[in-house]
């Protein structure tokens, strides 16, 4: 610490009585809070061992996360087979930085190839079938879930999202009419009544038969509401962007797609990054509430391992492990859009 | 050939088609689904109508607020499912804008230590799902609570335990209706009276003691009058037999965790609104205020609170329409609010899906639409007008 740093601190803590006093309390505060957590969660607390029996110390036992990772991460995913959730994963996340290095002049190209394949090879791999041993979605779970149901909702609300956006800005007024009352309407209700819907509806407006599989009427349900919240962001965007745009792309005798595809969206889309990424983390956020539909994500697997007979009153690890996850992901995410919407504004 | 070619790029003609084609597709799909959903139903056995809200309930509440019992239709638990959402919610509302006021103007606070406390909390509540509030306060908190006999007691009448809270109960409600209405007129003569002195300032500049008068109306009025109405109730207070409590009203416990959860959740959101709105006030407004020798309270009051107001409005909106929304997830919890009672309990019961959906969500959407209406006629009063 330098010789200038020292009287600023001292200034901003202790520059006034009131100051002080105030910078006492809560430290104070801290202290009452921050010392049982610690001593809690590092100190008296039990890292290895096998079973129930090894955690003897009054502190938090993480030989409980150490036994029940594997379900923490897949779920009741066959162990012989989570090596197609991994490679699903990589194959995704590789996909993705890829496209992120790739030289912009390919780029859209070869993220419309990425959306093409990518999709239906992720099914593929994760439920089986064609040469792979089918795995029921009964059996998916865990982090793994968290992160399926996340992604192919919004391989369903950004693509819709960005066409309601349309159709809210469209010069059609029935186009404009219809786009503005599917957005009210989904942003109108509660997701988890979306999703009780769509588990209950999906199966009764289909032809009988038709069968279709619980975690897909869940995906679809989220898509649903997602799009219409995605709608809005994209709304900010093309809202954003001077009108000369697009006139200027339509006097140089661009269809309206062409204008839409090649003007209007590359820019709006820019701008609307940062709410697009808030609302994919308010879709993570809400991915748990598949938890009413039995479906067993990363909270729901957390939840159901507190009914473990052998392992009881485990709930503080659980929800330790299960909130720090989801923290580190949706901070990580929060962090990046913010970072988005500084380069935009600098 | 050439006729035909202008027609059909004739931009009025094409426009046409598209919304026709449109509309023709989207009621395909609608005859399409409702056909599959009757034919789906006739197998089933489900008469659709709304005759089943007429028929005997018989689902047990924990929770009621409207002196709903089980011999009652199901029309009445729809009415214990919205008055048990709006409960939880109008509650949660109140204390999420306290407290989330206090973080917000905490997190702008010179003082650093504070500032990065408030942050802290800030950051830590929205990155995280609210499904794990409500199952932390409820499984992690309230279940780790004492057993009835060993329960928390506040100031010796309420009782606070795993089985939820205790508090003592009124035997008439008459007296505190009295107090309500008296608190509500005494409101509304303070409006009147903050009325007629800025019209008295504008034209002779001259103060009226408001604020006194406010402390009077707004506070010192109604404390008297619940004052009086708590003394004029024999009060049912709650006490320990064998193994629970008895007489007093139990608030159960899912309502306990629901409410913790979305005030906790909630402030977090509400805070960054203000601390956005009231950065979002240039600093010379205060500035010029002051050399034209403004008071520092009739800064905040006349200037910087009226501008923050008009950027924390709207947001503030939405977070309020969210918690309605977000009292939906007491469902998880079992806690009876629409969600859970309606569309879990009685559509197990009756089967009757597609009219029960469109009660619950035209629930939703029609307290989302008189809220905003509201909020678009307030937001347009405090709006900067300009020419």
């Amino acid at each position: 610490m330098s010789a200038a740093t020292f009287p600023l601190w001292r200034q901003r803590l202790f520059g006034t009585p009131a100051t002080a006093a105030l910078t006492v309390v809560l430290a104070l505060g801290i202290a009452w809070v921050a010392v049982p957590l610690i001593r809690w969660a590092l100190i008296d607390a039990t890292w290895s061992g096998t079973t129930r029996n090894d955690c003897t110390g009054s502190g938090a036992c993480w030989v409980f996360i150490r036994a029940r990772f594997g379900q923490f991460m897949y779920g009741l995913y066959p162990v012989d087979e989570r090596w197609r959730a991994d490679l699903t994963g990589a194959i995704f996340a590789l996909s993705g930085l890829g496209l992120y290095l790739s030289p912009k002049a390919t780029r859209i190209r070869l993220a419309i190839l990425a959306l093409i394949i990518l999709p239906p090879l992720g099914v593929w791999l994760l439920a089986g079938g064609f040469g792979l041993r089918p795995i029921e979605t009964r059996e998916w779970g865990g982090l793994m879930l968290t992160l399926f149901i996340s992604v192919y909702s919004s391989l369903i609300a950004i693509p819709l999202g960005i066409l309601l956006a349309l159709g809210r800005q469209s010069q059609l007024k029935v186009v404009r009419l219809i786009s503005v009352l599917f957005i009210e309407f989904w942003r109108g209700v509660p997701i988890i009544a979306v999703i009780f819907l769509a588990s209950l509806l999906l199966p009764l407006i289909l032809p009988s038969g038709t069968g279709i599989d619980r975690l897909a009427r869940a995906v679809i349900g989220l898509g649903l509401v997602i799009a219409a919240y995605m709608a809005e962001a994209v709304r900010g965007g093309l809202q954003a962007l001077p009108s000369g745009q697009r006139e200027a792309a339509t006097a140089l005798g661009l269809t309206y797609w062409k204008a839409t595809g090649l003007i209007v969206l590359p820019q709006a889309l820019r701008i609307s990054l940062p709410a697009m990424t808030n609302e994919f983390i308010a879709l993570i956020k809400n991915t748990t509430l598949v938890l009413v539909v039995s479906i067993l994500d990363l909270l729901g697997i957390a939840q159901a391992s507190l009914a473990d007979p052998n392992w009881v009153g485990m709930n503080m690890e659980a929800y330790a492990f299960a909130g720090a996850i989801y923290w580190l992901i949706c901070y990580a995410l929060s962090r990046w859009s913010k970072r988005l919407e500084r380069r935009k504004l600098g | 050939m050439a006729s035909v070619l202008s027609f059909i790029n004739d931009k009025r003609v094409r426009d046409l088609f598209y919304q026709v084609a449109l509309v023709l597709g989207l009621v395909g799909a609608t005859v399409w689904f409702v056909r599959n959903a009757s034919e789906n139903m006739v197998k089933a056995g489900i008469a659709s109508g709304f005759d089943f809200l007429w028929r005997t309930s018989g689902i047990e509440v924990p929770f009621v607020l409207t002196g709903y019992t089980q011999q009652d239709n199901i029309l009445a638990l729809f009415w214990v499912g919205i008055a048990n959402t709006m409960l939880v919610t109008v509650i949660a509302i109140a204390l999420a804008t306290v407290l989330g006021f206090i973080i917000g103007i905490a997190r702008l606070s010179s003082h650093w230590l504070l500032s990065t406390i408030a942050g802290a909390y800030i950051e830590f509540v929205r990155n995280i799902p609210l499904l794990f509030f409500v199952l932390f306060w409820y499984f992690g908190v309230i279940a780790a609570l004492p057993a009835p006999r060993a329960s928390l007691s506040l100031f010796g009448v309420a009782f606070l335990n795993n089985r939820g809270l205790t508090i003592p109960l009124p035997d008439s409600p008459a007296p505190f209706r009295w107090a309500l209405a008296i608190m509500l007129l005494s409101w509304l003569i303070q409006w009147l009276v903050m009325r007629w002195a800025r019209r008295r300032k504008e034209e002779t500049g001259r103060d009226a003691p408001v604020l006194l008068l406010g402390i009077l109306f707004v506070l010192i009025v109604p404390a008297l009058a619940f004052t009086w109405a708590g003394l004029a109730v024999r009060w049912d207070v709650p006490v320990l037999r064998g193994f629970n409590y008895r007489g007093g009203f139990v608030v159960i416990p899912e309502f306990v965790a629901l409410l913790a959860a979305l005030v906790t959740y909630t402030a977090g959101f509400i805070a960054e609104i203000v601390r956005g709105g009231i950065q979002a006030v240039p600093h010379g407004q205060s500035e010029a205020s002051a050399a034209l020798g403004l008071r520092p309270g009739q800064i905040l009051r006349l200037v910087v609170i009226p501008q923050a107001l008009r950027v924390i409005v709207p947001p503030m909106t939405n977070q309020y329409l969210n918690v309605l929304k977000n009292s939906s997830f007491g469902a998880a919890i079992a806690y009876p609010d629409i969600v859970s009672l309606f569309m879990g309990s009685a559509l197990n019961n009756t089967g009757q899906a597609i009219e029960i959906i469109a009660m619950t969500l035209a629930v939703y959407l029609v307290i989302g639409l008189a809220v905003s209406a509201f909020m678009n006629w307030y937001n347009a009063r405090i709006a900067l007008v300009t020419r």
